[in-house]
């Protein structure tokens, strides 16, 4: 973030550079068992993730498959049950052409059927990890899930984390006026229960990811926004400030490449946090049915499913979407409790 | 009564195999050894960075969990380097007894100081709650707290600066310790108030026939209060001896140069020793080049008035007059010291010049003449032009440089900023000129503020002023926070640009000896008034006004086998 904002120098040559914060927060990052354990996670779902965007993985989750609610391969296919057929009728054969309006075209339409060729697809009696209701891989829906419910949480995180950013930024930089206002529309969004300003916004914005991704991000800004306001309350009576006010710099330059590079750490780890709440959230809305469109498939309307698939015993969405979310999202926060541990400034003044 | 024997710290850094140790105190197999005598003041002299504040806090363990002490500390025949957590809590605040730099910080503000004081009482020697008030009162009314009953239920920040210390004095003193540790108490507090305290120190080791251990890094401080002197420098003692040995016939080099880079009030030379040089043997300072006194005026004020707005109730407001008309003439190549102390509105008349207040802030009256045209009438627009003629350095180098930003970066942007330079190749060049300028090398460019010592940090900020290529510097207490030998640099360094480019400095100050050395003329401040405005000479030799002899007074002189 820091090298983007910065101003650009061209140094001497034999001059080297030292080691700068991110370069130092890395290094210490590293040396985080865990938090490199829970990174690696992250990169494989991130990978995965994009696969599934291109369609190499799990591009046919909409594939029938398997017989309707197919278990999972290492369980074995279901019992037959003996079908009870209905008992056939045992009077005399009734000749009904003579009452059948259709009968004289029976015969064009077989000669026309016959012309197509149809084969009964074979349905695997079971599936790697079972499949749904109507025989469709679970395991492929889980990753076709994890690429919406992520790209839904980070994409919303950022749209948050801007959101948050700038007006937390303008209020505490400014304070005054600017500072009232926007503590006023703070003070109206948070005096609203959460999940009824979700269900609000999400009401007029209907279903789809677009919608889900705005819907958050429009109603999640509100606790970046109270942590960098303070942050730039503290930062800009700082007397590196004050200077680059001396030197000329306006506003602008202050707030976001003075300023900002130096709460940066803060902004990173709040939307780290962000995105493990979002992903949750989308989850819940999706669950809800004011998720994700219907043709689409998400952790939240795989949870959805599994509800009424568990009467009868069907357990297996249920775990195939836990155990995805589960995972990424643990991995998730230990990777941001990694992140924060080597972007604290308190941690560093030890070195 | 106090022995420590060859004491080595060292603090480990990082865990397991990987973990590193910084040495703090002692070098090598070399430790720290020095004795406290009972009804003795001991004084610990060093520049930070020399182990002295360590050497304190080990004697009671106040180390943070990762200091490894070694060596051997005894109290009154007890070994305290390897006592139990409960026998040293037990000896805290009863046998000995600490006061702090910042009593801001060392104060509770959430407990009344009444709370504060009895605490120790009930707790160490089991007095009743009753018993307890009426001791803290007689403390307070002891450290010579105006009203001592109506204090009691007083919070911390209803007391100022001095105050302050006087409580957590009286905290210390509460359950009469043998031995009480002074880490820098009076650094902190303006000269006239550490007058006060010094004193108050003084009067009450005599009385409760106690030792004390006073931390200092200046030696005019500790020249007054202290019997004897453990001069401390990278962790190791120096040199350590009775007071009058140490003023008057100093043996170690470093000594010597300690005493000589202080500016004194009594002479102003041309430039200040500076240690390396003192030690190095070379020391013939040429002579100052006289000042033109009629050199063209670069700033005039008259009558210039500043106030802030203070909320009364819901809506109203009320303005405070922090700075209440000030008229001065700065001349080209001149400077003008500006003393008082804190509070007296001497930063806000700095600020004033430059427009860096508040947007919110009050009204600004008068005017400040800055080639014909007045900088308090400047809009924002045509202000932006006149950043480049005045610029401003800050007291904390710590914290008026950007922590995200290279040396390189910080010195290029006001050069980008106003168009100085043709391309940003011909502005690194006139960065590392500038380095050179103010003795650091090209090697710095690359580097953050955080891998740099208090004077170098403070050197980049006047050299990030200097890219503008100004006419007039305002210095806001700009050494006050540096080691006596690092000011002596940076005050050299201030003088020769001063020769070298004709800067008009506003120098901002509450040391009157430093003020001295740099200034022609000094304005003294009280309460947002001028009271005092004279040449240098004139305000030293034969002050006029009360104020201004309390101020000059007040200054620690060093030892003196007079007083």
């Amino acid at each position: 973030m820091s090298a983007v904002l910065s101003p650009s120098v061209a140094l001497p040559p034999g001059v080297t550079r030292s080691e700068g914060v991110w370069a130092a927060a890395w290094r210490r990052f590293r040396g985080d068992r865990v938090g490199m354990v829970s990174l690696a996670i992250v990169t494989a779902f991130v990978l995965l993730m994009g696969l599934a965007a291109l369609g190499l993985v799990a591009g046919d989750w909409q594939a029938e498959r398997g017989v309707p609610n197919a278990p999972p391969t290492f369980m074995g296919p279901a019992a037959k049950t003996a079908s009870v057929g209905i008992a056939s009728p045992t009077g005399p054969n009734v000749d009904i052409s003579a009452v059948d309006p259709l009968a004289p075209r029976y015969r064009e339409w077989a000669e026309r059927a016959a012309k197509f060729q149809t084969t009964e697809t074979t349905r695997a009696e079971t599936l790697p990890f079972g499949g749904d209701r109507l025989g469709r891989d679970v395991l492929a829906k889980a990753i076709k899930g994890a690429q919406i419910s992520v790209f839904v949480g980070v994409l919303a995180a950022l749209v948050a984390t801007l959101i948050g950013t700038v007006l937390g930024a303008l209020a505490g930089f400014f304070g005054g006026k600017v500072g009232d206002a926007l503590e006023w529309l703070y003070n109206v969004f948070t005096s609203i229960p959460g999940i009824l300003l979700i269900f609000a916004f999400a009401a007029v914005a209907g279903r789809g990811v677009q919608s889900v991704v705005l819907i958050l991000g429009l109603t999640g800004w509100t606790g970046i926004y109270r942590l960098v306001r303070a942050e730039f309350l503290k930062h800009s009576v700082r007397e590196y400030v004050r200077a680059a006010e001396a030197i000329g710099a306006g506003a602008g330059a202050r707030i976001f490449r003075h300023i900002l590079p130096n709460v940066s750490h803060v902004i990173l780890v709040q939307l780290s946090i962000l995105v493990v709440g979002f992903i949750k959230a989308e989850v819940i809305l999706s669950y809800l049915g004011l998720g994700v469109s219907v043709d689409q498939v998400s952790w939240g309307t795989m949870l959805a499913e599994a509800q009424s698939e568990l009467i009868l015993g069907h357990w297996w969405q249920l775990a195939a979407a836990t155990a995805f979310m589960a995972v990424f999202v643990t991995a998730f926060s230990l990777m941001t409790d990694a992140l924060r541990d080597a972007l604290d400034p308190k941690l560093r003044g030890a070195e | 009564m106090l022995t420590i024997q060859d004491l080595r710290v060292r603090f480990r850094l990082g865990r397991g195999a990987a973990a590193s140790h910084i040495e703090a105190v002692g070098r090598g197999t070399t430790g720290v050894s020095f004795d406290v005598p009972e009804n003795t003041t001991v004084a610990l002299v060093g520049e930070s960075g020399s182990g002295k504040s360590v050497t304190a806090m080990s004697i009671l363990n106040l180390l943070p969990d990762n200091a490894e002490r070694h060596g051997a500390i005894t109290f009154q025949g007890r070994d305290l380097l390897n006592a139990p957590l409960a026998e040293l809590q037990a000896l805290r605040g009863r046998e000995i007894a600490c006061v702090f730099q910042d009593p801001m910080s060392s104060l509770n503000p959430v407990f009344s100081i009444g709370q504060q004081l009895t605490e120790p009482l009930i707790r160490h020697l089991g007095m009743g709650r009753r018993a307890a008030l009426e001791k803290a009162e007689g403390l307070l009314a002891e450290v010579g707290l105006p009203e001592p009953k109506r204090r009691l239920g007083a919070y911390p920040h209803e007391l100022s600066g001095g105050q302050q210390q006087r409580v957590m004095i009286a905290m210390a003193l509460s359950c009469e310790p043998k031995l009480l540790i002074a880490d820098e108490p009076t650094t902190a507090l303006d000269v006239t108030i550490q007058r006060q305290i010094l004193e108050l120190l003084a009067r009450l080791k005599e009385r409760h026939r106690m030792s004390m251990l006073f931390i200092s890094h200046d030696l005019g401080v500790v020249g007054e209060i202290a019997d004897r002197v453990v001069v401390m420098r990278q962790g190791t003692v120096r040199e350590q001896g009775p007071v009058a040995g140490i003023f008057a016939a100093p043996q170690d080099a470093y000594t010597k140069a300690l005493l000589a880079c202080r500016p004194t009030l009594e002479q102003r030379g041309a430039r200040l020793m500076v240690i390396d040089e003192h030690i190095g043997g070379a020391a013939s300072a040429p002579p100052a080049r006289p000042k033109d006194a009629d050199a063209p005026v670069v700033i005039e004020a008259t009558g210039l008035t500043k106030s802030f707005w203070i909320r009364r109730g819901v809506f109203g407001r009320s303005a405070f007059q922090a700075v209440k008309g000030a008229s001065f003439r700065l001349r080209r190549g001149h400077t003008i010291g500006l003393v008082g102390e804190s509070g007296s509105g001497k930063t806000t008349l700095g600020l004033t010049l430059l427009r860096l207040h508040e947007p919110s802030g009050g009204p600004v009256g008068g005017q400040a003449l800055f080639e014909g045209r007045d900088l308090l009438a400047l809009s924002r627009q045509e202000m932006l032009p006149m950043r480049r003629r005045i610029q401003v350095v800050f007291q904390n180098p710590y914290a008026s440089l950007n922590p995200r930003f290279t040396v390189a970066q910080t010195l290029v942007e006001p050069m980008a900023l106003h168009g100085v330079g043709t391309d940003s190749t011909d502005r690194a060049r006139r960065a590392s000129a500038l380095l050179a300028k103010v003795g650091l090398d090209d090697s710095a460019l690359g580097k953050y503020p955080h891998e740099f010592s208090g004077g170098q940090r403070q050197r980049i900020a006047i050299a990030r002023c200097l890219t503008l290529e100004p006419e007039v510097l305002v210095l806001d207490e700009a050494v006050s926070a540096l080691d006596v030998s690092v000011q002596a640099q940076v005050l050299n360094l201030l003088k020769d640009l001063q020769d070298e480019l004709g800067l008009a400095y506003l120098f901002i100050s509450h040391d009157l000896a430093v003020v001295r050395f740099m200034a022609d003329e000094v304005l003294v401040m009280k309460d947002g008034v001028v009271v005092e405005q004279a040449g240098v000479e004139q305000i030293l030799e034969a002050p006029q006004q009360e104020y201004t002899k309390r101020l000059l007074g007040a200054i620690p002189r060093g030892y003196r086998a007079a007083a």
